[in-house]
This record gives C-alpha cells, structure tokens and sequence, in this order.
C-alpha cells in the first residue's frame, strides 16, 4: 500500500514538474531552476556525507571547476552540451581522484580541514590566475547550451526551455544516485559509514570504496556547477569559495541527511528562505542562521527526520 | 604444513613489553587455544595475526605466506577471518544487512551498482542460512544494536564466518554470555567443519577443553607451556600460575 502511494506521489511530482513552467511567473521558473541545480549539488554531497560518512567542507571545488571548465569550453570551444557535459564530469572526477587520494588518508575533522583547504586553495588560484579564469570578475557572457548537431542542433536559449533541460539532468542524476545508493556497493558504503575497522576486517578495502565515493559525488558536483554557470551565464569566483561548501552542507543537514528526498527539500528550503524573508526583512542572514540553529538542536535529522516522526506518531 | 606461523613475534607499546618473542604455529584443521592470565599478551597476539596492529619484531605466515605487512583486509581476502573481543558490529544496520556485507564481499559483487541488493537473491539466501544456523533468524530485520548481548556475540562469529575463511580467529567469543547461551555457542563452533582451522582466546576453561585440540600458554608475554589439553592440564608450571594455585605475582591489567 505504502508502496503505490509512494510511485503515485512520484508521478504527481514529475507532472506537476512539467507543466510548471506555464503556471508560474517567469521569477518562479528561475528560482525552480537554481533549486533543481543545488538539488543535485546536495545530493552528490550526501553521497559523501549522509551515505559513506566522510564529512567534506570542500565540495565547492567540485561545483566550482565544473563551472569554470563549461564557461571555458563554452566561450572558446563549444557550448554543446554533449561534449561540454562530459568535459565537465571527467575534469571534476579526476579533481576528486587527486584530492581524495590525499584527504581520503585522513577522516574526522582532519578530512574536513583538507577538503577545505584543496577548495580554498582552488578559489585562490581563480583569484590570482586571471588571463585563464577572469580573477575575481571571473568568466562572463557564456551562452545558453546547444545539443545535437547541424541541422538538428537545438539551442536552450528561452528559459522554459532551459527549465526542461535542468529538469532532466536532475532526474537522471536522482535515479543514477539512486540506484547506487541500493545497490551492494551502496550497501558498502553504508557499512563504512557505520564501522569501517570491522568492513577491512571482512576484506574491503575502505579506501577504494571512499574514493569511488569521493569521485561520483564529485563528478556531480561539478554537474551542478555546470548547469548553473549555463543559467547565469557566469562562472564566478564563488562557486569556489569556502561558503559555498558550507552553504550546501546546511541544505543536507536542514533537509535530512541520509536520504536522497532530503537534500533536494533543504535545497528548496534554503534557496526559497531569502527570497520570502527578504520582503520582511534585509537580514534574511540572520533568519537563515537561525533556521539552522533550531535544525542542528531540534531536529538533526532535518525535514526527512520530521516527516517521518509526524507519520509514525499517527496511529 | 602449519597454515598460521608466528615467528619471533614481539610487541612492545611504549616501552612496556606485550609480547616477547613467540612462536607458534597451528596446523591445518587444528583447533588451538590461546590461555593465560588478563595481561598475558592473548589479544595482542590476536590482533598481530589478523593485522590490526603491527609487530615490533617477528613474522607472520599464513599458508607459507609471509603476511606480516600485508593489511587486514588482504588478509582477510586470503582467508584469514577473525571476530573481536568486544562487539564490533554494524550497530545501525539490520542483522541481515550485517551479515549481507561479509556474503556480497566474498562473492564479489560488492561493487555492482546497478542492481538493488535486494535483487541478489543467493546473496540474501546465503546470508540468512548463516542467521538460521546462528539462531537469528527471527532477529533478521531489527537493528543490531537493538539485538540482546548474547545475540550480538552470535552475530559477531556470523561475520566473522560468512566470509567463508580457512582459518578463524575467536577472540573470547563466549565472553559476557550467560551460561545456556555458552552452552549453545560452544555446540556451534564444535559443529563447525573439521577443515576450518581456528584459534581461540578464551578465559571459560570447559569451553577452552571441550573445543581445543592443542592449547598454548602465555604468560608475560611468553609461551611457557604448548600441547594437547591433558599435557597442558598436567604441567605443573601451567597450575601454578594459572589454573589451581593462586598466581604468586599480581596480574596486570587488560
């Protein structure tokens, strides 16, 4: 029973996904895109942090190189999406091999600090690094993505149209996390997560294991970073930075971490707050920290946790 | 030929001297005891075969193997599987998803991502047969940490076997259990195929001489006595300051 209403409430979703579009102001349709693009920056983080248990304050490297790899690709060499998108996942996934095989040595606060410090270390190169990445104006003017070719090339240049192209990538990107997620090597990380003395006991070797981890999350990472530099047409320097990192680590913790529904709420929760709160107030900061606070001490498992609490306690 | 050999073996943690100089070696198939007085260097003998913590000095063989700076898992991998003296389980999976872990692993398939788990059908069967044979069946889907102690200790040695080893380290697997499920425990790892080949740490004496065929003594760190159980019974060194006699130096801790 559960089930059925499980799959009806999906399907609703996905419809009530489509036709979004021709409901809303054109205001709406943005704010939909950005929270489909930190959704899947929130999930690829919880493959990390909520499934494997390693806690990376770094995650922004990923989003962020994903960002500056399309607008380079897309200012100088093509903005098709069916080379860039690629581009994009192998720069990102290599830039997780190289930092995972450092930070992957360390856990706890010490794996914290260095994948933050790979992160910072990245923001300041596009900083300082200006021919290449623009410094701190960063790469501007990239052009809305093309897909297919020649006469069958069709450019996402409207927004409803880019809205659709966000809409899919999400959905591809949920399903494929998905499914790693219930597989044996998704049980694997899980067993990680909870004892990994006792996983090298049974003759796992944990570290192969986390750094395949480290590298699909950070491949879609750098997918986020991708599909938002298309929407903005901007890669700045920001989506390096260490807030950035802390920003979507707060979307998992306020949205449930563990769970793959969960990132994609608190993405929601945490790109919609400033634009309600902001017509009350300007320190909408301020509102934000303290959403955060009342979630860290009331409710550590975050909206998913809630939920689930609320439909339990009734008989 | 010996399939788990210690050679020399010494232990030293800051100065203090775990184990000093031993050596050992268990025959295929042989059921060895580890006894000795708390602080004879038992579970730092343990852990060196099994590779959670390295050797000061000595070597290790395992089936002629030098395994000494191999890791844990690759020894675990070559067939070396041991449990832990305290419960060292996954405490927020279900018991199945426990032992599911260990299954998946030795049939290498442990980093498929596109099936579900649950569409691995023998894996699932596997796992639950080692419940049934362990008495946790019934428990299958509760959370280990909610199982009772004893039942936590059972699902330990099922982890521990459902790797499918060829030599089996018992660290105390009958400690904290009450005297039926002793009993009951002790049946099982007696029911346990002739071919496996254990080694057991353990302070219950009936369980220590109803299972070894061979038992080993240490003290401070060393071997003072080796044989089958009624030579060790009768070593007058061995009475002395382990099994009758009160020990005429106060044990250390641990």
């Amino acid at each position: 029973m559960a089930r059925h209403w499980k799959w009806a409430a999906l399907i609703v979703a996905i419809l009530a996904a489509i036709v979004y579009p021709y409901a809303v102001r054109s205001y709406f349709l943005s704010l939909a895109i950005e929270v489909l693009i930190y959704s899947i920056f929130a999930m690829s983080l919880d493959l990390l942090l909520g499934y494997t248990g390693l806690t990376s304050f770094g995650h922004a490297a990923f989003f962020g190189l994903g960002a500056y790899i399309l607008a380079y690709t897309a200012l100088g060499l093509t903005d098709n999406i069916l080379v860039t998108v690629p581009l994009v996942i192998i720069g990102a996934a290599l830039l997780a091999l190289i930092i995972g095989f450092f930070a992957l040595r360390t856990s706890g606060i010490y794996f914290l600090m260095v994948t933050m410090a790979f992160a910072q270390m990245l923001f300041s190169i596009a900083i300082s690094w200006s021919d290449v990445t623009g410094g701190s104006d960063g790469l501007a003017g990239v052009p809305r993505p093309v897909i297919g070719v020649g006469a069958w090339a069709y450019t996402f240049d409207s927004r409803e149209s880019y809205y659709y192209l966000v809409l899919a990538f999400f959905l591809l990107s949920w399903i494929a996390l998905r499914s790693i997620v219930g597989s044996p090597f998704g049980a694997a990380l899980r067993g990680i997560r909870d004892n990994e003395q006792r996983m090298r006991a049974l003759g796992y070797n944990t570290f192969r294991y986390k750094m395949a981890a480290f590298v699909i999350g950070g491949a879609f990472a750098g997918l986020a970073g991708a599909l938002l530099t298309h929407f903005t047409q901007h890669a700045a320097p920001e989506t390096l930075y260490w807030a950035t990192s802390g920003q979507v680590m707060i979307m998992l913790i306020v949205g449930g971490v563990g769970t793959l529904v969960g990132p994609m709420l608190g993405a929601a929760v945490i790109r919609l707050l400033p634009t309600f709160v902001s017509s009350y107030t300007e320190r909408w900061e301020i509102v934000l920290g303290l959403v955060f606070i009342l979630f860290v001490l009331f409710a550590p498992r975050g909206i998913v946790g809630l939920l689930r609490r609320a439909v339990e306690k009734r008989p | 030929m010996s399939q788990v050999k210690a050679e020399h073996l010494c232990k030293d943690y800051g100065g203090v001297t775990a184990l000093a100089n031993v050596t050992l070696a268990v025959e295929s198939g042989e059921r060895r005891a580890i006894i000795g007085p708390n602080g004879a260097g038992k579970t730092t003998l343990f852990k060196l075969i099994a590779g959670e913590i390295a050797p000061t000095k000595g070597r290790i063989h395992f089936d002629g193997h030098d395994i000494t700076d191999l890791p844990v898992h690759t020894r675990a991998n070559l067939g070396l599987s041991h449990t832990f003296q305290r419960n060292n389980l996954f405490f927020d999976l279900t018991v199945l998803e426990n032992v599911r872990l260990a299954v998946q692993h030795h049939r290498g398939i442990a980093g498929q991502v596109l099936k579900s788990v649950s569409g691995y059908s023998a894996v699932n069967a596997e796992a639950e047969s080692i419940l049934a044979r362990l008495r946790l069946a019934a428990q299958s889907q509760q959370l280990a940490r909610n199982l009772a102690y004893g039942q936590q200790r059972a699902l330990e040695v099922a982890l521990a076997l459902a790797t499918e080893p060829r030599a089996l380290l018992l660290d105390e697997p009958t400690a904290g259990m009450s005297p039926a499920e002793t009993i009951e425990m002790t049946r099982f790892i007696e029911s346990l195929p002739r071919s496996l080949t254990m080694l057991i740490v353990e302070h219950d004496m009936d369980v220590v001489f109803s299972l070894a065929d061979r038992i080993t003594v240490l003290h401070y760190g060393e071997v003072i006595a080796e044989g089958a159980p009624g030579e060790v019974r009768a070593n007058p060194l061995v009475q002395e300051i382990y099994l009758g006699a009160p020990p005429s130096v106060p044990p250390r801790g641990g």
